[in-house]
């Protein structure tokens, strides 16, 4: 039997892994990609289109199971696919949450079912997320968790936190750090600053990121744990994590997408749809991250997807709960960032393929060589559309962009050669 | 008006008040005629008959999500001066205990048919939530909401200091205590700047400042002596007795030491400087008895003013009402 062949023609290729930017051709035999050209192979015109590793998410809340009243995989990976994006890395915070292998399947079935097979659970560090006991890690990665992760949920003491991190070590299981001191952020809704004394708003200092992040590193340096920062939103966490790698700790960070692009001046007029963990941050943090992607710290940009029904937004900003629905328009925010010239197209794309695909070891994504996966994106970086909640493929109706015209649309998305 | 300016909310086409939500982005002008119409509604406190006809067959609701005695008291004297139907709802034991959402109460409200809701609650944002989505002839005061704006005391306080010091533009105004956490304290800043007060100044320990407050247009002391130095006025600021249990002070006896308005502290200030307080007071917490009690003091001027400060409030956000209503 022979496998479908699909040739790419006339799009201009970005693939950061391999320094190629540029007008080439593209080969698929059946679920790879292939240097040789198949002459009955089916034909894409890729002309006026960006052709790029699909993109990789590190952090997507599918809301499944448990929370289907908010989103459901089958919901939530079809935006990802909408936006682009061809492998996911979901969060644990499901009810139950991913601490059981038994929900590890479950999810990555429902993955399959909706066609979407490279989703990527993070499983829960401690049982119910509750900081207390340690969950089965070793089960936990071997039915397919690809990292563990406590999200901002505190462990009980730092005691509890070295012992997972030293187990997790012994097995090298990679550990998903989302940097927050429960204590210095209490009851905060908004970065702690101007806009948050004008507005009355709890706020969350910076500090409760750095002081989390700096013992975490200093905990990482000590039992060798192979780690990874999610989300980080402040300039001094960049510095920190500068200075980590700088001394030959091998972490990586990625930023959350509505970081890059939002600022908490955005919050004027209590406008929940901005209410996000972490909170959005100065213009100089904003700055910062962006110096932090172009400086190589930052290797990866995250949805931090995260959808709500509406009530869930309908109330005073610190009573609503705190999330965007990114996934469908992060490929256009990004754009903008392009656009304004404070990041290259490159740098933008490396962030969604090569530098996750490094982040959690996936060798053939986020590439485009030979025997690479199919995985592939092509979109056209010019076309104007609008996004609203009624053809949203999320079922999350908590996006700042509905209504609005967004630049840059997804034309093609291939899974293993299949689009 | 762009939905980012605070004002696209509480201001009609033409610059008129329609909902009282925040001093921010209010203009000089506007601020001082609240506090000329308040100027007209003092001597109808002073009648045989204590009523004016301006909102009469008008149904205010006082929607307090919060407890409260006296603010929520003096809108309902002023909302019956105006001669307007006054219900009072003291919604913190009733329905939101009962898991009920705030716009669930909201709508179930506005079933019936009213012209008026003011609002206090305990979430900073309150107010503008509701005034976003009430249905349009409804006007909506903020009676404060969270640590954010407590407007219509500020406006009052405003009153407070041009009867007896005329007018603002030399006048160094100092405000004392806990301002991290007070509404009353960010619409006083707002409004003693729009107003164009000389200088605005901050007394409290660092744990009791809100991050950033130098950007408030202000200048800031950490200790009475030179904070009151040359002051015209004294605002004291309640201190909450919480704020001993999440270590932001060690006790009531050394904050009283440091900042509790004694005679003695406030010889620093003018002769003629004045001496307020929104209340409640903590006697021998944050003011000295002597002080509160004193000549100086305008604590219980306040309060009569505020009933006047309501009265043009209410009065002229349901004129903006009716003024925006299209025929």
């Amino acid at each position: 039997m022979t496998e479908k062949s699909i040739s790419i023609v006339n799009g201009h290729v970005i693939d950061p892994q391999h320094n190629i930017d540029q007008t080439t051709d593209i080969h698929i035999s059946g679920n790879t990609i292939s240097s040789a050209a198949n002459n009955n192979a089916e034909k894409i015109d890729a002309r006026d289109l960006i052709i790029t590793p699909g993109f990789i998410d590190l952090s997507v809340n599918l809301c499944e199971p448990g929370l289907t009243h908010k989103g459901s995989i089958a919901s939530e990976t079809t935006a990802a696919r909408a936006g682009g994006f061809t492998a996911l890395a979901c969060t644990p915070s499901t009810r139950p949450v991913i601490d059981s292998s038994a929900v590890v399947r479950l999810i990555k079935d429902k993955g399959e079912e909706a066609n979407f097979p490279h989703v990527y659970p993070l499983g829960a560090m401690t049982k119910q997320l509750g900081g207390e006991q340690l969950s089965e890690l070793h089960a936990l990665n071997e039915s397919g968790c690809i990292a563990v992760s406590n999200g901002r949920n505190p462990y009980k003491n730092n005691r509890v936190l070295l012992h997972a991190l030293e187990y997790a070590a012994t097995f090298n299981i990679q550990v998903f750090f989302h940097p927050q001191d429960i204590e210095l952020a209490e009851n905060g809704c908004a970065h702690e600053g101007i806009m948050s004394t004008n507005l009355g708003l709890p706020g969350i200092p910076a500090s409760a990121e750095t002081v989390a992040l700096s013992r975490d590193l200093l905990l990482v340096e000590q039992t060798g744990v192979r780690a990874h920062f999610g989300q980080i939103s402040c300039a001094k966490s960049v510095e920190l994590i500068a200075d980590a790698q700088a001394r030959g700790l091998s972490v990586t960070a990625d930023v959350a997408i509505s970081n890059l692009i939002f600022t908490d001046t955005d919050l004027a007029g209590y406008n929940s749809d901005f209410h996000v963990q972490p909170p959005l941050r100065s213009e100089a943090d904003r700055q910062a991250l962006i110096a932090g992607i172009k400086s190589g710290v930052i290797s990866a940009i995250c949805s931090n997807h995260q959808p709500h029904e509406p009530a869930a937004k309908q109330a005073p900003f610190a009573a609503t709960e705190a999330g965007i629905s990114t996934l469908e328009t992060l490929l256009p925010c990004g754009l903008t960032l392009v656009n304004k010239g404070e990041l290259s197209l490159v740098e933008f794309i490396r962030c969604l393929t090569s530098g996750p695909a490094q982040v959690l070891g996936l060798d053939k994504q986020g590439q485009l060589g030979d025997n690479a996966l199919a995985n592939i994106t092509l979109f056209n970086p010019t076309e104007g559309w609008v996004y609203n909640s009624e053809t949203s493929n999320s079922m999350g109706h908590n996006s700042p962009f509905f209504g609005r015209e967004l630049i840059g649309k997804v034309r093609h998305c291939l899974i293993d050669g299949v689009g | 008006m762009s939905k980012l300016d605070p004002n696209h909310l509480q201001l009609t086409n033409s610059g008129q008040l329609k909902h009282f939500l925040t001093i921010e982005g209010l203009s000089q002008s506007l601020l001082t005629e609240i506090l000329d119409t308040a100027e007209s509604f003092i001597s109808v406190g002073d009648r045989a008959v204590k009523t004016v006809p301006l909102l009469r067959g008008k149904t205010i609701m006082n929607l307090f999500f919060e407890a409260s005695t006296r603010t929520r008291t003096t809108f309902e004297i002023a909302a019956k001066r105006l001669s307007a139907d006054v219900i009072n709802l003291n919604i913190s034991t009733s329905a939101t205990s009962k898991g009920e959402s705030l716009l669930d109460t909201l709508q179930n409200l506005e079933a019936m048919t009213s012209d008026m809701f003011i609002v206090r609650h305990a979430n900073s944002g309150a107010a503008h939530f509701i005034a976003d989505r009430v249905t349009p002839q409804v006007a909506v005061i903020n009676a404060g909401d969270g640590r954010h704006a407590h407007p219509t005391q500020a406006m009052l306080d405003m009153m407070t200091i041009r009867r007896h010091k005329g007018d603002f533009k030399n006048l160094t105004v100092a405000i004392v205590g806990d301002i991290a956490h007070s509404r009353v304290a960010r619409s006083q800043i707002l409004a003693l700047n729009t107003l164009g007060a000389a200088e605005v100044r901050l007394i409290a320990p660092k744990t009791l400042l809100p991050a950033n407050a130098d950007a408030l247009g202000v200048n800031i002391y950490y200790d009475m002596a030179s904070g009151l130095k040359d002051v015209d006025v004294v605002i004291m600021l309640r201190l909450q007795k919480e704020r001993m249990q999440s270590a932001l002070l060690p006790s009531e006896q050394e904050f009283y030491r440091l900042y509790g308005l004694t005679e003695e502290k406030l010889a620093y200030a003018k002769p003629d400087a004045v001496v307020m307080h929104p209340g409640p007071i903590n006697r021998g917490v944050e003011i000295q008895s002597e002080v509160a009690d004193g000549e100086r003091s305008l604590i219980l001027n306040q309060v009569t003013y505020g009933i006047a400060v309501r009265m043009a409030v209410l009065s002229m956000a349901m004129s903006g009402q009716t003024e925006s209503q299209p025929n």
